[in-house]
């Protein structure tokens, strides 16, 4: 039995506390991620999802639990520290980068995710011909826009270069917020096409928050359910392949609000 | 004639505040009030300094590490303290004004008959006002070069990226805090250079003479965004300086019409509000078009 990636440990996230409007955001969760899992979280609006999310990140502290890296506790470790192993592909297009700067020059940035930065020249030139390689892989020509600033891209192609960004170098665990929620179907389709064949071949270790009941089932290895702060379902292997959208639809609709 | 050089002279002099002000205002795009403190700051310590007998140069250089203190004091406030940016800078700018008071002994002291930068062997040879043009020019170079090194260098990307997106720069590993640290302290250091400059070429500091600084240095930034357009970053550096010496010469256009020096302040005011306005205008008559353009 090796050692799991990621485990949350009776994790607790209380808001509003010694207020009446005290709430569990996160209530007793655990959850244990293994090397190489991809897991789709699907959950109604204001079940945890994001909240999940900010305590893997780091951008919320929790109140009670313990998060374990590889049996290492990082339960209090910085926003900034975490990047080092973690990467994240926020909803919106304008979260996950720098407008003013150019696709290369935001790319180069990625490369040295959680690195130290000093004041050595950054060389962007040598590493053109990288960056032209890796955006070919992208749809939407973002390989002929590498010295455009990004605020000038598409949605799609913004999305394509956050996602590349977050992937670039390699992280042990990849964080996907909707990262397609707000692109058009075509371009939604191409992304998600993307992300699991780069999933696939780089052998990625990743959670992906969706509300499309078919790439959660037809996407990753594991799904799990939130609700109200807690993991209500949570199906691996075989038993999610047989998992059916109107199973799935049934569950939703039969849970509490 | 020596109207005009000396008018490049104190372009070039300014051009180190506006300078110091694009690191903050452009590019972690913040208002930084401080400058109005460490403006003052750092023309008393280099007067300050030189009256006790310390070299100009060393005194020049104890100003930008005043003004650096100073700057980091309120990055600290900012990003540390949790106080909005603009209240933070204020609080460094009130607290400096005692500060100047107290490094000076008096509200204001003169340089006269001491050696300052501007009067050495070599440039004290020069035709009038043109010592403020050479030293301007040495000064200008070394700091547009440094600032150009350091905006090209991983370190200095993170802290571009830490002003265009500071949710994507933490979430790639950079310390937002330290970057904004950094920069207000070094854009403050280099005013309080600024400062040190100009009090050695007036001959004297003032605790006043910090009022207005922020307008003047954001003139700097704007005239030269509006006269030269879309740039790269570097090349928005040296705009930034051309953009400092035409400033100038539309102040000495003012006062040769006949207005008092007096109403400086007014002046400056109303010249960076009318070219603040310009790209509302521009939309709405296509001014650049038939000014710049022609019959093109």
């Amino acid at each position: 039995m090796t050692t799991p990636l990621l485990e949350l440990k009776d994790v607790v996230v209380t808001v509003n506390s010694d207020t009446p409007e005290e709430l569990n955001i996160m209530d007793h969760l655990n959850l244990t991620i293994n090397e190489g899992d991809f897991i789709t979280v699907l959950g109604t609006n204001g079940a945890g999802k994001s909240t999940l999310f900010n305590v893997i990140g780091g951008d919320l502290p929790i109140t009670s639990g313990q998060i374990l890296l590889r049996g290492k506790d990082i339960t209090h470790l910085s926003v900034e520290k975490r990047t080092k192993f973690l990467s994240r592909v926020f909803q919106d297009p304008k979260m996950g980068t720098a407008p003013r700067m150019t696709v290369a020059e935001n790319l180069l940035l990625a490369q040295k995710r959680g690195q130290h930065r000093g004041l050595i020249p950054r060389n962007l030139k040598q590493q053109l011909p990288y960056f032209k390689e890796i955006t070919q892989t992208m749809p939407n020509g973002l390989s002929e826009r590498l010295n455009t600033p990004t605020g000038s891209l598409s949605g799609g192609q913004r999305q394509a270069l956050s996602f590349l960004m977050a992937t670039i170098k390699k992280p042990d665990l990849l964080l996907l917020d909707e990262h397609t929620a707000a692109l058009d179907p075509k371009t939604s389709t191409d992304l998600m096409q993307i992300t699991n064949q780069s999933i696939n071949d780089e052998h990625l270790t990743a959670l992906m928050i969706t509300h499309h009941l078919n790439d959660a089932l037809v996407s990753g290895n594991r799904l799990i359910v939130l609700s109200h702060g807690q993991i209500v379902f949570d199906v691996t292997g075989e038993q999610k392949q047989q998992l059916t959208s109107e199973q799935l639809y049934d569950y939703f609709s039969d849970l509490p609000n | 004639m020596s109207i005009i050089v000396s008018a490049i002279g104190q372009g070039l002099i300014w051009g180190v505040i506006g300078l110091g002000l694009f690191l903050t205002f452009r590019i972690l795009d913040f208002p930084d009030m401080t400058v109005e403190g460490t403006f003052p700051l750092g023309a008393a310590v280099c007067v300050a300094a030189i009256s006790h007998g310390i070299s100009p140069l060393l005194a020049t250089l104890l100003a930008f590490g005043a003004g650096t203190l100073a700057g980091l004091t309120t990055g600290l406030l900012y990003t540390k303290g949790k106080i909005p940016i603009l209240l933070a800078g204020i609080l460094v700018m009130t607290a400096s004004y005692s500060l100047n008071l107290r490094i000076m002994g008096r509200a204001n002291l003169s340089l006269y008959g001491k050696n300052t930068l501007f009067n050495g062997k070599f440039l004290s040879s020069l035709p009038p006002y043109f010592n403020s043009v050479v030293l301007g020019i040495i000064v200008i170079v070394i700091i547009t070069s440094l600032i150009i090194y350091f905006l090209q260098t991983n370190l200095g990307q993170a802290f571009i990226a830490t002003g265009d997106n500071p949710t994507m720069a933490k979430s790639l590993g950079i310390s937002t805090d330290n970057m904004q640290i950094m920069g207000v302290g070094v854009s403050n250091g280099l005013i309080a250079l600024g400062g040190a400059l100009v009090a050695q070429n007036n001959g004297f500091a003032d605790v006043n003479m910090g009022i207005g600084i922020i307008v003047v240095a954001l003139a700097s930034i704007i005239i030269g965004e509006v006269v030269f357009g879309e740039l790269t970053m570097n090349q928005r550096l040296v705009a930034t300086t051309l953009g400092s010496i035409l400033y100038r010469f539309v102040i000495l256009i003012v006062l040769t019409l006949g207005f008092d020096a007096n109403d400086l302040n007014l002046i400056s005011a109303i010249v960076l509000a009318i070219f603040m306005m310009i790209p509302v205008f521009e939309s709405r008559f296509k001014i650049r078009h038939t000014f710049l353009k022609g019959g093109r």
